[in-house]
């Protein structure tokens, strides 16, 4: 079950989005999306609320139409599993500019710490090296995280993919913009889009 | 006629090619797909086209989140599915409402007219309510001459309205699935 010396959530996110520079991140709904606003509000923040098992997905419509941009998807183990395929899918398109981050607690923090699969026979990573994301890794230092950070600024390498065992200690919630015309288009006019 | 299997040995319809040089008028750049054979023709100039990025999914929603992500990232996208996706789709449609996006879905019916399959008819028959339920218009194409107009105007207000809108590529446009002769 559980691992020994597992990494707090925000300490991860925060060393993850240290030195972003011009990345897009998009938070899977709930506790990533939670940690992303902790790290500090960006006009390139995708903070979604909802719409799960979709983050990768989004993720990937932006890398896709912005090849030289960093794109960073942060998610939850629950999340992740319900877009399972979307691995699959990132797996044919192969986007060099597109980094996968699963934030595994093992648990579905936010609707009452309930067993998820990562706990006992899901291994994420394999899911995605089996997926063809071949650049798939468990993380499980700060100095590992450091680096990894660092690659994710790498536009001609991805996919990559990395699952990162963190404790399931359920964090004071701080609430991004929950406002979806506004998140989105905020994103569009930091990259120079008007309104329609 | 209109066997989809017997596609080969007739003439290729001209409406998937008024489908496709619509979509490249509008600039549409992403085409998120799960294969249906009504989308067959489409699939293959969308496939063959530079300026566009044809996206094969494992399921239906995975298109509409990728549509949402690619108007954050500047281009426009189409979503190519079959009616019994649509069902697939209903929580992520919630995410139209939620950006306001230009989304548009080119849907070919199964289900209706002919249908051999009863595993269809349930899907087929509530697609376009499942559709205005999630807050999405629904434009329907039932003969080839027809194609055209209609999409035309689905994607005019998709992306100049950012309306969110299905066409239904009617089984009767398409033709029954042969199972057997």
């Amino acid at each position: 079950m559980s691992k020994a010396n597992l990494l707090e959530r925000r300490s991860v996110v925060s060393a993850l989005l240290e030195a972003r520079k011009d990345a897009v991140v998009v938070g899977g709904l709930g506790a990533s999306t939670y940690d992303i606003a902790a790290a500090g509000d960006h006009d390139r923040n995708f903070y979604l609320w909802g719409a799960m098992g979709g983050a990768v997905m989004i993720g990937l419509g932006v890398a896709l139409a912005q090849p030289e941009l960093p794109v960073v998807v942060i998610t939850g183990d629950g999340e992740m599993l319900m877009g399972m395929g979307s691995l699959a899918t990132v797996g044919l398109q192969q986007p060099k500019n597109l980094t996968i981050i699963v934030l595994d607690n093992e648990v579905y923090g936010e609707t009452g710490g309930q067993a998820s699969h990562t706990g006992t026979n899901t291994d994420l990573v394999g899911v995605a090296k089996a997926c063809g994301i071949s650049d798939a890794r468990s993380v499980a230092t700060m100095a590992e995280i450091q680096a990894f950070a660092a690659s994710m600024q790498d536009v001609e390498a991805g996919p990559r993919f990395a699952s990162i065992k963190i404790d399931s200690a359920n964090l004071e919630r701080v609430l991004a913009s929950r406002d979806g015309t506004f998140i989105v288009n905020r994103i569009r006019g930091s990259l120079g889009f008007g309104p329609i | 006629m209109h066997a989809r299997n017997e596609a080969s040995t007739e003439a290729a319809p001209s409406w998937p090619e008024d489908i496709f040089e619509i979509l490249q008028r509008f600039d549409v750049r992403q085409v998120p797909y799960v294969p249906d054979a009504g989308h067959s023709q489409l699939i293959q100039r969308v496939l063959a086209e530079r300026s566009m990025r044809a996206v094969p999914l494992t399921t239906e929603e995975e298109g509409v989140a990728l549509l949402a992500g690619a108007w954050a990232g500047g281009q426009r996208g189409a979503l190519l599915m079959q009616s019994s996706g649509v069902g697939n789709c209903v929580n992520m449609f919630s995410l139209t409402q939620i950006f306001r996006f230009p989304f548009l879905t080119l849907v070919t019916m199964r289900g209706e007219w002919g249908e051999f399959n009863p595993w269809q008819v349930p899907m087929g028959s509530t697609t376009a309510g499942v559709f205005e339920l999630s807050g999405i218009k629904v434009l329907r194409a039932s003969h080839a001459g027809e194609v055209r107009e209609v999409v035309e105007a689905a994607a005019g207000q998709a992306y100049n309205a950012c309306t969110p809108t299905a066409v239904l590529l009617s089984q009767r446009l398409i033709g029954a699935k042969v199972f057997v002769k």
